[in-house]
């Protein structure tokens, strides 16, 4: 029984902390998703893409990880401009975003996966750095920096996004765009600038969450997929498009995932992704903390 | 009036003004010199090619009646797919003596059952969160077979295939092949029985504009569920036969992304219109990937079914068929 609840209490504080990991992973398509209305299933692909950037930065070059992709984030912006600009005048101006849209990204999707596979090949990669081994010791329990490290870069970058959103011009005018794109153009404000920017954004976040991915576990090209159903059950979960909403599902997401990793195997963790998306379609669609 | 400018337009080409039933017979005897001239080639490569590109005609027409007609998208062929193929293995462990046309059935049925269930949970909700439904659902079964120790787990499952074909003789192959063709016949009649009824305009007033269908008295909810069902029940039986076509079947094999890229591809690259965009892209894609397969490497495969599918919904939205029809006008 004692046995029982000491894992219980470890299997929540690592929850809590995969659970900051996941929010890293998710802010992009809480913004593409939540505040564009753009379903970019390929987010996982450009995630991964972001923990290559990592690996080759750290093995090649020697630099810490999150620097290298900090490095990336230029690139990684003017990739997801140019792809809103051709999701944009293939598919949004059409009015054709469900049927064609979808199936874009997800050919996008497995042309980055092939493409990642031609290039590294289908072995486990993963990068050196002060914090990829060890423990913080608090006396009570032990967190390992590998976990505290990505939880820590994934508050960061949700704290600072919704400082940008709330506080600055261009924030304000994507969280504009997210309410009500025909104002917006009456206000002489043209939407499609702004979204292309906030997608620029949202690829930029794929960069910093690649970092995150790869310092918690090795990575190779296929398990983008298994990360799918998981950022989009938590988007859905959070209500879309609210950052404290996506949060809240991350870090709820992550508790239940590794409890049922811990008491039922980790075989299992998969699965808890799409029970928890089933039943929030099915119960609540608009979310925790949802408009 | 309409009905009637439809019909008169049908007429004007010979294949498009037969009745259901002479759709099938034409089907038949198509399907008949198929496997005519399979055999005539004599070689058992053969029937492994081509049993694969008749597959994926069903699994293109069986995404295209959801995704095609209705405009609702769904991503997790695989798991329906591997669900069929999955109750084979299981009947082939429990009823060794059934017969696999009824073990296809069975997969039919299972996987259709799924996509009830799935489309019941998420099709009254924006078409967006079903699809991302199925793109889950695909992971979960995944994880559900991969942990049932019974057909195998992680390892896969031997499913030891007679040696000879039952009623015709000849190697086992040509009996699976003779299936598939049998399948892809009821796909393509189920398919354009429903393009020609009052189902198949109910689906194109959803995919058109669904509030105002929805307006018109059109029973939405209802006809998604029936075009969910037949689309996942068609794969199911496509992936029925699989597990006695590869005789070893793992999670790995049976959850390939192959199938999900190429289901979604190939009517996307052949048009989605009608019936005969799905056959046109699995018969030219399919083939270009045995070819492919066979002279670069099956990465490269998928790569480059990426890169068309990507290249066609950018480029020419309608398809391949679509291309023709707009220099015909």
């Amino acid at each position: 029984m004692d046995a029982d609840a000491g894992l219980l209490i470890n299997a929540v504080i690592s929850g809590l902390l995969i659970g900051g990991f996941y929010a890293a992973v998710s802010i992009g398509v809480a913004i593409s998703f939540g505040m564009l209305d753009i379903v970019n299933i390929a987010h996982p692909a450009f995630i991964l893409l972001g923990s290559y950037a990592a690996f080759i930065g750290n093995t090649v070059f020697g630099i810490d990880p999150i620097l290298a992709t900090v490095i990336t984030l230029p690139a990684f912006y003017v990739l997801g401009m140019l792809a809103y600009q051709v999701y944009y005048v293939a598919f949004e101006r059409r009015d054709d975003q469900s049927l064609r849209g979808l199936s874009f990204f997800f050919g996008i999707l497995f042309i980055a996966e092939v493409g990642l596979i031609l290039a590294f090949g289908v072995d486990y990669r993963s990068v050196q750095a002060w914090y990829t081994t060890g423990n913080l010791n608090l006396g009570i329990t032990e967190l390992p920096w590998r976990l505290l490290v990505p939880f820590l870069l994934g508050l960061a970058m949700v704290v600072g996004l919704q400082l940008f959103l709330s506080r600055t011009f261009i924030g304000r005018a994507i969280q504009a765009v997210a309410q009500d794109q025909q104002a917006l153009r009456l206000m002489a404000a043209n939407p499609a600038k702004i979204k292309r920017i906030a997608f620029g954004l949202s690829f930029a976040t794929a960069a910093l969450g690649g970092a995150a991915l790869i310092i918690i576990q090795p990575v190779e090209p296929s398990i983008g997929r298994e990360y799918i159903g998981r950022i989009f059950a938590i988007c859905v979960l959070g209500g879309l498009g609210s950052f404290p909403g996506m949060v809240i599902a991350a870090v709820t997401l992550g508790i239940v995932e590794t409890i049922t990793a811990t008491f039922f195997g980790p075989s299992w963790a998969p699965a808890v992704s799409f029970g928890v998306l089933l039943i929030t379609l099915a119960v609540r669609p608009s979310g925790i903390l949802g408009r | 009036m309409v009905s009637s400018v439809v019909k008169a337009e049908e007429e004007r080409e010979g294949l498009r003004g037969l009745s259901n039933l002479a759709f099938v017979g034409v089907l038949i005897l198509v399907a008949v010199a198929i496997f005519g001239i399979t055999l005539w080639i004599g070689q058992s490569f053969a029937f492994f090619a081509a049993y694969v590109v008749v597959q994926y005609i069903v699994l293109g027409t069986a995404w295209n009646i959801l995704g095609g007609y209705t405009g609702y998208v769904n991503f997790g062929i695989a798991a329906f797919f591997a669900l069929g193929a999955y109750s084979t293995v299981v009947m082939h462990k429990l009823t060794p003596w059934m017969p696999l046309p009824v073990m296809v059935l069975v997969g039919g049925v299972l996987a259709g059952l799924v996509g009830l269930g799935t489309g019941y949970l998420t099709l009254r909700l924006r078409g967006v969160f079903f699809s991302i439904a199925t793109l889950a659902l695909a992971v979960v079964v995944q994880t559900l077979f991969t942990n049932w120790d019974f057909v195998g787990g992680a390892r896969g499952a031997y499913v030891v295939p007679p040696r000879f074909a039952p009623l015709i003789g000849g190697p086992y192959v040509e009996y699976l092949f003779i299936l598939m063709l049998g399948l892809c016949v009821a796909a393509l009649a189920t398919a354009r029985a429903i393009e020609r009824s009052a189902l198949g305009y109910g689906f194109a007033a959803i995919r058109d504009d669904e509030a105002a269908a929805e307006a018109s008295g059109v029973p939405t909810l209802r006809l998604k569920l029936i075009a969910t069902v037949l689309s996942g029940a068609f794969m199911g039986m496509a992936g029925a036969p699989l597990p006695y076509y590869v005789s070893y079947l793992d999670p790995t094999s049976g959850f390939n992304l192959n199938y999900a890229v190429n289901a979604i591809a190939m009517p996307l690259i052949g048009g989605t219109s009608n019936w005969v965009g799905p056959v046109v892209g699995a018969v030219l894609v399919g083939g270009l990937q045995q070819y492919v397969s066979v002279t670069i490497s099956s990465a490269v495969n998928v790569l480059i079914t990426g890169l068309l599918l990507v290249g066609f919904v950018v480029l020419a939205p309608q398809g391949i068929v679509g291309l023709f029809q707009r220099r015909r006008r």
